[in-house]
């Protein structure tokens, strides 16, 4: 490429105030790495963590562990205001109105799916109903719904997607009609295109359904306010936002969680338990059973002040520079014989690129790529449908977090023309 | 691209890029399976059509990447003609190389590979074992459309 400004270098090498070098001082992996090239471009599947998130898990359970909500003594305490500071921490990041009460933890945002499909269910969904879901849902949106429409036999509609991947909303109205549930993602996990979610919430209340937010692929990159949006839940996972594997959360509103019935049973979960029944804990605590990921919780809430420390949209801003970048250098580079999915604006997605090379399926794509230090990610992206309407097996798919830089899409693009020779 | 080479032998490459006997075949006579890897979404159409016990025909549809297209091909070139002992033999002996578990063939006997023809060209896989699967999802669904053969005889 030709024209690049200082500017634009400038904004691919540095998030905010920091350099893209500095940052990558803050993550083990690199150093690690120092002796053979390491080109970390999957973060959509799983970013990498920074020391601070290490650092707080393993103080706390060099320091304080003990469990929570349980034990009177000072380190029970402390690991359990710990625990509680955390879910602060994560529910003031994405403007939770009652941060304490708000927030449940759960594994990763499939968890959280499963806890508002199973509890919602109980008391809303018949074999009349009609849930709302869009073509571009990962599996975590999907199967959920499937597993219970088996079981009750409500209808599921979908909201259709274009040929670039933006959700086809000119029958949004006729799709919504009779619904009680809709649950959309906020970024596609293969385009990365943004869903309209406000729009769509707005549109789901006017009906009077619940609407649910598959914020996994969005919330890691973008500042959110869940009031501002109007969603009435919202799913995330930790993992892909630098926080450690093992911790989720759903967010819903006060008044929406108490009207929820329980998903799952057991300890820390009830007020009190008699042999001839229970009375579920208030919210959130009634959501979690059993001992819950306390370390898990403790890291996550140190990537969110890692992330708040850097900037939301900085971060953005920084991924979107590389996405430009990317887009058009590969555009430059291979021309048709690499299809991307999705838009080329890189205004209009997230850090995200999804794209096929001619004659190379992307397995072997990945695996060549693979050898030039090149990670990144093939397969149907856990959404098979999305594959079918794209008409193809599996897309390759390189996606951006703050510690990558220019470099990393001039590697990328590299071993890309390897690839392409060695199948020639 | 070192490692490399193990894995992408020139007649793979070959197999990937001209595959042997894809298509499909008029079911009756023939039985299909399908096969699937969920992990990549390769998916893999077998059709054979019996000539008594003997394979007198095989077909291979679906798509996939170059390992799991070029060793249903070779699959495909290799259990034509043969009847069913001898291809659950070639499967058994197929999934053993495929396998770093069982005994494999080779390191004692050169001569077991030299019978296996271009299979052998697939033994590199073994050192990438995410693409172990790529490689065997043909010759699982082949023994899948056996057994359904036999059930129906």
């Amino acid at each position: 490429m030709d024209s690049l400004s200082a500017t634009e270098i400038d904004q691919m090498d540095r998030v905010g105030n920091r350099t893209v070098a500095e940052i990558r001082k803050d993550f083990p992996i690199y150093r690690r790495a120092q002796d053979s090239a390491f080109v970390f471009l999957d973060s959509g599947a799983s970013s990498q963590k920074p020391t601070a998130v290490l650092d707080a898990m393993d103080t706390y359970y060099s320091t304080t562990h003990a469990n929570v909500h349980r034990g009177v003594y000072a380190i029970a305490e402390r690991a359990t205001e710990l625990y509680e500071n955390a879910r602060v921490t994560l529910g003031r990041f994405i403007g939770a109105p009652k941060p304490a009460r708000e927030i449940v933890f759960t594994k990763n945002a499939t968890e959280a799916i499963n806890l508002a499909a199973y509890s919602l269910a109980r008391n809303l969904l018949r074999s009349e109903s009609v849930v709302v879901l869009t073509e571009m849902e990962h599996h975590a949106n999907l199967v959920p719904w499937m597993i219970l429409k088996e079981q009750i036999g409500f209808e599921i509609r979908y909201i259709p997607f274009d040929a670039d991947g933006f959700l086809d909303l000119s029958h949004l109205d006729e799709i919504l009609d009779g619904s009680s549930i809709v649950a959309a993602t906020m970024a596609s996990n293969v385009f990365g295109t943004l869903t309209p979610i406000k729009e769509l919430a707005e549109a789901a209340h006017s009906k009077g359904a619940i609407f649910l937010a598959d914020g996994a692929q969005y919330v890691p990159h973008y500042k959110i306010d869940v009031k501002e949006l109007g969603i009435d839940l919202l799913a995330m996972t930790g993992h892909k936002m630098l926080g450690p594997t093992g911790i989720g959360a759903l967010w819903g509103r006060e008044e929406l969680l108490k009207k929820m019935p329980p998903f799952m049973g057991g300890g820390d979960m009830i007020e009190d338990v008699r042999l001839d029944g229970f009375t579920p804990n208030e919210v959130p605590y009634k959501f979690e059973a059993g001992t819950p990921p306390i370390a898990e919780a403790i890291g996550l809430a140190e990537a969110v002040r890692y992330l708040e420390a850097i900037g939301m949209d900085e971060i953005r801003l920084h991924e979107e520079s590389l996405l430009d970048y990317a887009l058009k250098t590969i555009g430059e580079n291979f021309g048709d014989s690499v299809v991307v999915y999705g838009p080329t604006d890189a205004t209009k997605k997230g850090g995200v690129v999804s794209f096929t090379m001619e004659g190379v399926h992307p397995h072997d794509l990945s695996q060549i790529l693979d050898q030039s230090g090149v990670c990144v990610r093939a397969g149907h992206h856990c959404a098979k449908p999305v594959m079918k309407r794209l008409g193809v097996g599996a897309t390759a798919r390189a996606s951006f977090y703050i510690y990558n830089d220019k470099s990393d899409v001039d590697s990328l693009v590299e071993a890309l023309a390897k690839a392409q020779a060695f199948f020639a | 691209m070192s490692g490399l080479e193990d894995l992408y032998r020139e007649i793979i490459l070959d197999h990937y890029k001209n595959p042997r006997n894809q298509g499909e075949l008029p079911t009756p006579p023939a039985v299909v399976e399908q096969g699937h890897n969920p992990l990549c979404g390769d998916e893999v159409f077998v059709y054979i059509e019996m000539d008594g016990d003997t394979i007198a025909d095989i077909k291979i549809g679906g798509q996939g990447c170059s390992i799991s297209r070029s060793s249903a091909s070779m699959m495909s070139t290799a259990v034509k003609g043969k009847n069913s002992e001898e291809v659950h033999e070639l499967i058994h002996r197929f999934k053993a190389m495929m396998s770093v578990e069982e005994e494999r063939p080779g390191h004692e006997g050169e001569a077991d590979l030299k019978e296996f023809g271009e299979l052998a060209a697939l033994q590199g896989v073994v050192k990438f074992p995410v693409r172990i699967k790529c490689a065997t999802l043909a010759w699982n669904t082949l023994n899948q459309a056996l057994e359904r053969v036999q059930q129906a005889g």
